[in-house]
């Protein structure tokens, strides 16, 4: 272990502790994927969010089993999410979390439809489509972004023009607007099939930053040297300023999938995206809509479900602009000044 | 090789000559931009289903007829391809003053189906618009100068949590609880004990929190808030107001007062007695005319004559803070307009509650006055007043759902923008000239500070509108995302496309405004 105390001049000594010290004591020695995930770590909501979305895939994949592309698993979950057994208890919710009689999960935890349904199992199949859509849009999307504006960046010229002019086109649309065409199209065949379709409609604001971060860092020296000892363009671009633009595109690429999954939901409650038979959480919200007064638990549960995944990815995404972008990382507040100038003291005496 | 020069352009400023190229230039782009989208969005629709399925399957005798006659009003044996070309034929009319944008599946010309969809749907999103801008700018501006206080933390997950709303979701809970429930409460108005004790502290939680200050003062706000809230509430309870609503005179004299001061304190400080004079004269003026308004001028009311005196009240506003405003004149003036504006809004308000009672019990109504499905009660008639609250109460649910979203949007913006120049040397500096804090916020930071936020607002219009097609959807409001969306499920491409004119010649235009108000308002940025 070096001693950091060498290296950076003592907060205590001057009257107290200011923000660069603190920071550079934090981050001294580390790398820079490491100063990142140290920041990532000290951002509670995206941590929580992590594990919250976690247990949310876990959840949805394990307990009605896997069903893409002709792979079929077993999940533990008895019922299927189209499968129709008896009502028990008028298809109220089963699940009872108070202590005492009637304690536990039940048959129906989330209830029934009116025709008997499982709610939980299509909750279960909606939020695993969902979630498919959600990574399949933003790794499209993301990709494409890239592709497109690390192009336009890097050549400049009239790679750049005709690039951003398309890109102008395209961002003209609104997402909903393009989304609920081409789920009119190609929502019959299949949810991957549409969000494949989506992710190619959903890049044009990641190509913008893509681009603009390029064109900033082309300039620098670095880019200068390594074009000097012989680098080719290919090598410039992927092992010179791709790495350095890496925070901004997992910044947008995370808020693009929040962005995707409420997008997904919306088209398929306004009936241009997941078509029945299958089903995704817009749809299930949509096809119950009107069983709202007598039937509550049919509207809760679907869109309990949007908003946990929803605001998990957005926490996670707030999480990483914090790590990536010390700029924009809040002033330490008081207390966590003062803690860092006791450390730094009890360092100091050592 | 070498890197090439970075390139300035050696004009300092804007120049108007230099502004009239950008402007022409960014102008013909936009055209072959929407030429281009337009092109695309056409293909799509027409290749995104068959809009003869329908005939196709059914078992109508002149199936084959009606077939044949659908696919020559919509020249379905042309090509998309070139049947781009014969609608954009129709929509070049439109500089002969002749907009053709074809007919629908059911033969019905276009260009009358969306000039009744775009009244009602631009009402929507303006509303909502500018209400969420109000509130999420002072929200934003507020959390911002309480930067790690419990409101704060508050406001920044609530706005997290409203920015994963789904917006379809959060509509049918308003429908239900808002709508259902409060027209159902309405039978007997009346606010329970326990229900009145919780909403004084929240609101005197929330009074301290926002305001902020030492410990002692904390206390003070809390206590004040809870009690006046209490006590409001108690006095609203006791004279039946929920059941005859109305701002009466006291409540005027109250309103216009407070309305006086604050915007005096806020634009131009208590001590400049000028301003302040102006404001309490406005004010004054507007407290005067409450009764002849009331008496002889409302029940004549129309929307012209409405739209007159709403213009008047600015003007004399503005007039009479000129005429008191000592050195500062237009300041003066602007304060005096404000307060003339909330003062005859709040007249207009009571105007309007006046009505209340006739327009709940109207058999239309029938004592359910939150409506949750359409834009309009059919068949309604009444005066100004009554129709007034009938464009209210069907506006405020699709308008709160919309409010929803965009607000926590506009709220992180304002509270990042006000943070990043309130961090900055200048603001530093004026602090250390002994400004007080409300010039440093008002005048040196939040002009600075509203600079992007201005520019997001502007270019949020895409999304805005996307947001609408879903509220309306919901709502049953029969605007423009109606027309897209019956359209678009019958495949019927010349509503869909007509929307998407509309909306594209929007987003061109905004996006044009906010780098034109980018240019103008922050003298960095130099157009080229």
């Amino acid at each position: 272990m070096v001693d950091i105390n060498l290296a950076v001049k003592d907060p205590a000594s001057d009257g107290g502790p200011d923000e660069t010290s603190i920071e550079q004591r934090e981050t001294i020695g580390l790398s820079q994927g490491q100063i990142v995930r140290k920041r990532f770590f000290r951002h509670h909501g995206a941590v929580i969010s992590i594990v919250v979305l976690a247990f949310v895939i876990l959840l949805a994949y394990s307990s009605v089993g896997l069903h893409v592309w002709g792979l079929t698993t077993q999940g533990w979950w008895p019922w299927h999410w189209r499968e129709t057994p008896p009502l028990v208890n008028r298809g109220i919710p089963t699940l009872n979390l108070i202590p005492g009689p009637g304690f536990g999960i039940g048959p129906h935890p989330f209830g029934q439809d009116v025709v008997g349904h499982d709610i939980f199992a299509l909750v279960m199949r909606g939020a695993q489509q969902s979630l498919m859509i959600m990574v399949l849009v933003g790794s499209v999307g993301t990709m494409a972004g890239v592709v497109v504006g690390s192009l336009a960046g890097f050549y400049r010229g009239w790679t750049d023009s005709l690039l951003m002019r398309f890109t102008d086109v395209i961002i003209t649309i609104p997402f909903i607007v393009i989304g609920a065409v081409i789920g009119r199209a190609t929502g019959n065949l299949g949810a991957a099939i549409l969000g494949l379709m989506l992710g190619l409609f959903a890049w044009m604001g990641l190509a913008r930053l893509v681009r603009g971060e390029f064109l900033s860092l082309r300039e620098r020296e670095f880019v200068d040297a390594a074009r000097v000892s012989g680098a080719s363009d290919t090598r410039i671009i992927f092992k010179h300023i791709l790495p350095n633009a890496v925070g901004v595109i997992i910044v947008s690429a995370t808020l693009l999938m929040a962005g995707a999954i409420l997008g997904e939901t919306a088209l398929s409650f306004l009936g241009f995206g997941v078509k029945s038979p299958d089903t995704s959480l817009g749809l299930i919200v949509a096809e119950n809509q009107s069983a709202f007064a007598t039937r509550p638990w049919l509207f809760w549960w679907p869109g309990l479900f949007i908003i946990v995944i929803a605001l998990s990815v957005n926490f996670i995404g707030d999480g990483l602009r914090d790590a990536f972008d010390p700029r924009q990382k809040k002033m330490p507040s008081p207390r966590a000044l003062a803690r860092a100038a006791v450390r730094a003291r009890e360092r100091a005496a050592d | 090789m070498v890197p090439a020069p970075i390139t300035r352009s050696s004009q300092i400023g804007w120049s108007p000559p230099l502004m009239a190229s950008f402007v022409t230039r960014r102008l013909i782009a936009a055209v072959f931009v929407l030429l281009a989208a337009t092109f695309l969005m056409y293909l799509l629709v027409a290749y995104s289903g068959d809009p003869l399925k329908e005939l196709r399957e059914s078992n109508a005798p002149n199936k084959l007829q009606l077939m044949e006659s659908l696919t020559k009003r919509l020249n379905l044996d042309v090509p998309p391809f070139f049947r781009y070309f014969i609608w954009l034929g129709g929509i070049a009319q439109c500089f002969v003053g002749q907009c053709d944008f074809g007919v629908n599946v059911q033969g019905l010309p276009v260009a009358v189906l969306l000039q009744q969809a775009m009244g009602s749907t631009l009402q929507l999103v303006t509303s909502a618009q500018l209400i969420a801008i109000i509130v999420g700018l002072a929200v934003g501006i507020t959390t911002a100068l309480r930067q790690y206080s419990g409101y704060d933390y508050a406001i920044t997950f609530a706005s997290f949590l409203f920015f994963s709303l789904p917006i379809f979701w959060v509509a049918v809970l308003l429908k239900q609880y808002i709508a259902i429930g409060f027209n159902d409460w309405l039978a007997d108005p009346n606010i329970g004990a326990a229900v009145l004790v919780v909403l004084s502290i929240v609101s005197g939680l929330v009074w301290m929190s926002v305001l902020g200050g030492t410990n002692r003062k904390r206390l003070t706000t809390l206590v004040v808030a809870t009690v006046s809230t209490g006590a409001l509430l108690t006095y609203f309870n006791l004279t039946a107001w929920f059941s005859t609503p109305s701002v009466g005179i006291v409540g005027l004299v109250l309103t216009a007062l407070a309305a006086a001061l604050g915007v005096t304190a806020i634009s131009v400080g208590l001590k400049n007695k000028h301003a302040l004079r102006g404001a309490l004269v406005t004010a004054a003026v507007g407290i005067a005319l409450y009764y002849p308004m009331t008496w002889y001028i409302f029940r004549y009311m129309t929307m012209p004559l409405f739209l007159l005196l709403a213009v008047l009240t600015v003007v004399v506003g503005g007039a009479i803070g000129h005429v008191l405003g000592g050195r500062d004149r237009w300041q003066s003036a602007r304060t005096s307009a404000i307060v003339a504006v909330i003062v005859s809004a709040v007249i207009a308000l009571d105007g309007h509650l006046l009505y209340w009672n006739d327009y709940v019990n109207s058999t239309r109504i029938n004592g359910r006055p939150i409506a949750t499905f359409g834009s309009a009660t059919p068949n309604l008639g009444g005066n100004f007043w009554v129709q007034g609250l009938d464009t209210f109460t069907h506006l405020l649910l699709p308008t709160l759902a919309i409010i929803l979203i965009s607000f926590a949007g506009l709220t992180r913006y304002t509270r990042s923008s006000m943070l990043e120049v309130m961090n900055q040397d200048y603001i530093r500096t004026a602090r250390a000239k002994g400004l007080t804090q409300r010039t440093v916020v008002v005048r040196h930071a939040l002009r600075n500070a509203l600079i992007p936020i201005a520019t997001i607002i502007a270019l949020d219009i895409g999304a805005l509108i996307g947001g609408a097609v879903i509220t309306e959807f919901v709502f049953g409001w029969s605007g423009m995302g109606q027309l897209f969306q019956k359209g678009l499920v019958a495949v019927d491409p010349n509503p869909v496309m007509a929307f998407f004119v509309v909306t594209g010649l929007l987003i061109v235009i905004f996006n044009l405004v906010a780098d034109l108000l980018y240019a103008s308002l922050d003298p960095r940025i130099r157009v080229s």
